[in-house]
């Protein structure tokens, strides 16, 4: 009975010797007590948490990616089937891809999310400045991960994804043709290429990254958590310290009075992330990567659909412009919110151009991500019929008509009855708009975008067709 | 005075010393690293088939395998071209198109009947010549040089082609 009463003092005193003998007291016990407002003791203090759950996604990409890492073979002959075989043969393997898979996606969700809270809180102005600059390199590794990421897939979305990337690049001035060649390593995407991505996305990047996090935390800590903004209350760079320091000499200690709630939001999303995964399990490959395969499709995951948008409906002749300057101005602003903003209201109902910053974008990128789900601009390249409805009872010369409507590939880009592709007008009611001259003239020459077809058509085949478009109407 | 001239010496020497060892671990990986940049792109002719193959006035697609792959490249080492003849002989027999779309390099695709290259990316069109149709691309269709050789057409090897090189 002695001995089971001293057994269970032992976790605690093996505890406490640790401790000691490590100098935990002095190093990681001062760092999570250190003082945080008061303030965040109230329901404010759940907007302070989108950080740390950001740090507990993190966490459980370094783990399942280890985990991966111990599968998955990084060679352009191998890869996609040791993925498969992660997917559908190692037990538990769709789990943890999946885990990994939905846990990219949390990053780039909670990683903005945190981002919008800390800009509508002014909490990136002085004396925090750092923190945001460092916060916005996170931002970029963040993405750069979850691209890096997709194309570790080897199927053939990541194939042409490469292709992409690489043909972005080249339109970089002076450099490009440099940087091109150096993100495909060498004159193709081919051997040399995959080992260099997935070096990348397990060493490099990761590298920076836990780099940067050490060094946000430690300007978190180092700083101290911004105060809940007040409307009316300015930042001024003469007083702030003073003030914040009086503020902190009645504040609480973040542990553990901040951070449980820091706990179950970090537990949530890991919950949530693990929950997905064991319901949806890994995505599925795309087809294997075969570069001779010209059926491809190629998109990216869903948070890049947006800029997927924006190379399909920006005019070509800004197209450099865009796929160079847009992105590098985006970051570039990013960086420059803390020195632009230094000091002054922080609370977001006295900044309404920092919602409108915020908002604008938001909605511009949602509703370019529609686009690039519905992508209306892609022809229909896999053929179909024209329904029931519009060939039944067709006498020649419609029929045949209606035929070259399918075989020459009208339908790969106009709609009739919704049946066939949306990257032209429909022309269920052409016969009702245009006559039969316009109509000649159209398909013959072309023009607003669309091919003539003057060279593919015979002019009885011409005649057939206009005569077939004359009875929708 | 003296103590402080030492201090100054000792800690320019450490700092000397550490950007030495950063230059001795560096310098060969970076030059390992950019290698690629400077090796000398694939400039090989390459047989895609007979002659025969080639029926006039069709456009077809081949596929060429890179002459001296990475033994672990897999399928990778291979690449498809658009070959159209044009002609039954003469310099403008053939046109060999690469598949690359010139707006972002998706793989365009061959639509017989409507005699037009289709990109599923942005929705680039091309005529069976390679000139642009619509859509974002802002040049034609890369070509690539052939030359008959015996009944054979051979083509040559290329880096991927971005609108620069064009």
């Amino acid at each position: 009975m002695r001995l089971l009463r001293a057994l269970a003092k032992l976790p605690r005193g093996v505890a406490s010797w640790l401790g000691e003998r490590f100098e935990f007291e002095d190093s990681v016990m001062a760092v999570l007590r250190h003082p945080v407002p008061r303030e965040l003791e109230r329901p404010v203090g759940w907007w302070y948490v989108l950080g740390s759950a950001t740090l507990g996604i993190f966490v459980m990409q370094v783990v399942t990616g280890v985990g991966l890492a111990m599968t998955y073979v990084p060679a352009p002959n191998s890869a996609y089937d040791s993925l498969q075989f992660i997917s559908h043969g190692a037990t538990l393997g769709s789990v943890v891809r999946g885990m990994h898979y939905f846990g990219a996606g949390a990053m780039v969700i909670l990683v903005l999310a945190h981002m919008t809270q800390v800009y509508l809180f002014g909490a990136f102005k002085f004396p925090r400045e750092a923190n945001w600059l460092t916060g916005s390199l996170l931002l970029l590794a963040t993405l750069a991960m979850a691209f890096t990421g997709q194309l570790l897939r080897w199927d053939q979305d990541a194939f042409w994804s490469i292709v992409v990337a690489a043909e972005q690049a080249a339109r970089a001035p002076v450099i490009g043709g440099w940087l091109a060649s150096l993100v495909v390593a060498g004159a193709n995407v081919g051997g040399a290429t995959l080992t260099r991505f997935y070096a990348t996305h397990v060493f490099l990047i990761p590298a920076a990254v836990f780099g940067l996090i050490g060094l946000h935390l430690y300007l978190v800590v180092k700083r101290g958590i911004s105060e809940p903004p007040v409307p009316g209350i300015v930042v001024d760079r003469r007083t702030y310290r003073a003030r914040y320091e009086a503020m902190l000499a009645r504040g609480i200690p973040f542990w553990p009075d901040a951070a449980w709630r820091d706990a179950i939001v970090a537990t949530a999303a890991v919950a949530v992330v693990f929950v997905l995964a064991a319901i949806f399990g890994a995505p599925e490959l795309g087809k294997p990567p075969d570069p001779t395969n010209v059926l491809a499709d190629p998109r990216p995951d869903w948070y890049f659909l947006g800029y997927f948008a924006v190379l399909a409906l920006i005019p070509p002749a800004t197209e450099s412009i865009v796929i160079v300057g847009l992105p590098l101005f985006a970051f570039v602003f990013l960086f420059l919110v803390p020195l632009l903003w230094p000091d002054g209201e922080r609370h977001w109902s006295r900044r309404p151009a920092a919602i409108a910053a915020v908002a604008l974008p938001f909605i511009a990128y949602a509703s370019l991500t529609v686009a690039g789900i519905e992508s209306p601009w892609v022809p229909k390249l896999e053929g179909g019929t024209l329904p029931a409805s519009v060939t039944q009872g067709l006498a020649e010369p419609e029929r045949r008509g209606a035929d070259l409507f399918v075989s020459k590939a009208c339908f790969a880009c106009h709609a009739i009855q919704s049946a066939g592709g949306r990257r032209g007008p429909d022309l269920t009611h052409v016969g009702s708009r245009l006559n039969r001259d316009q109509i000649t003239a159209r398909i013959a020459t072309g023009g607003g975008g669309m091919p003539a077809f003057a060279g593919s058509l015979t002019p009885s085949e011409l005649d057939d067709l206009t005569t077939f478009l004359l009875t929708r109407k | 005075m003296n103590e402080l001239s030492r201090r100054k010496f000792l800690s320019r020497l450490t700092v000397g010393l550490t950007a030495a060892i950063s230059a001795i671990v560096g310098l060969p990986i970076v030059g390992y690293l950019v290698a690629p940049l400077f090796s000398a792109p694939p400039d090989d002719l390459v047989p895609v088939g007979a002659i025969t193959d080639f029926p006039l006035g069709e456009t077809k697609l081949v596929s060429i395998r890179d002459p001296s792959p990475l033994a672990w490249a897999g399928q990778t080492a291979d690449t498809a071209l658009w070959v159209r003849r044009r002609e039954q002989s003469g310099p403008q027999m053939f046109q060999v198109f690469n598949i690359n779309c010139t707006h972002l390099g998706c793989p365009v695709n061959w639509q017989a009947g409507a005699k037009l290259f289709l990109c599923p990316c942005h929705g680039g069109v091309y005529y069976s010549d390679g000139s642009v149709a619509g859509g974002p691309p802002p040049r034609r269709l890369f070509e690539r040089e052939w030359q008959v050789s015996g009944d054979r057409l051979l083509v040559r090897q290329q880096p991927l082609p971005t609108v620069k090189q064009g």
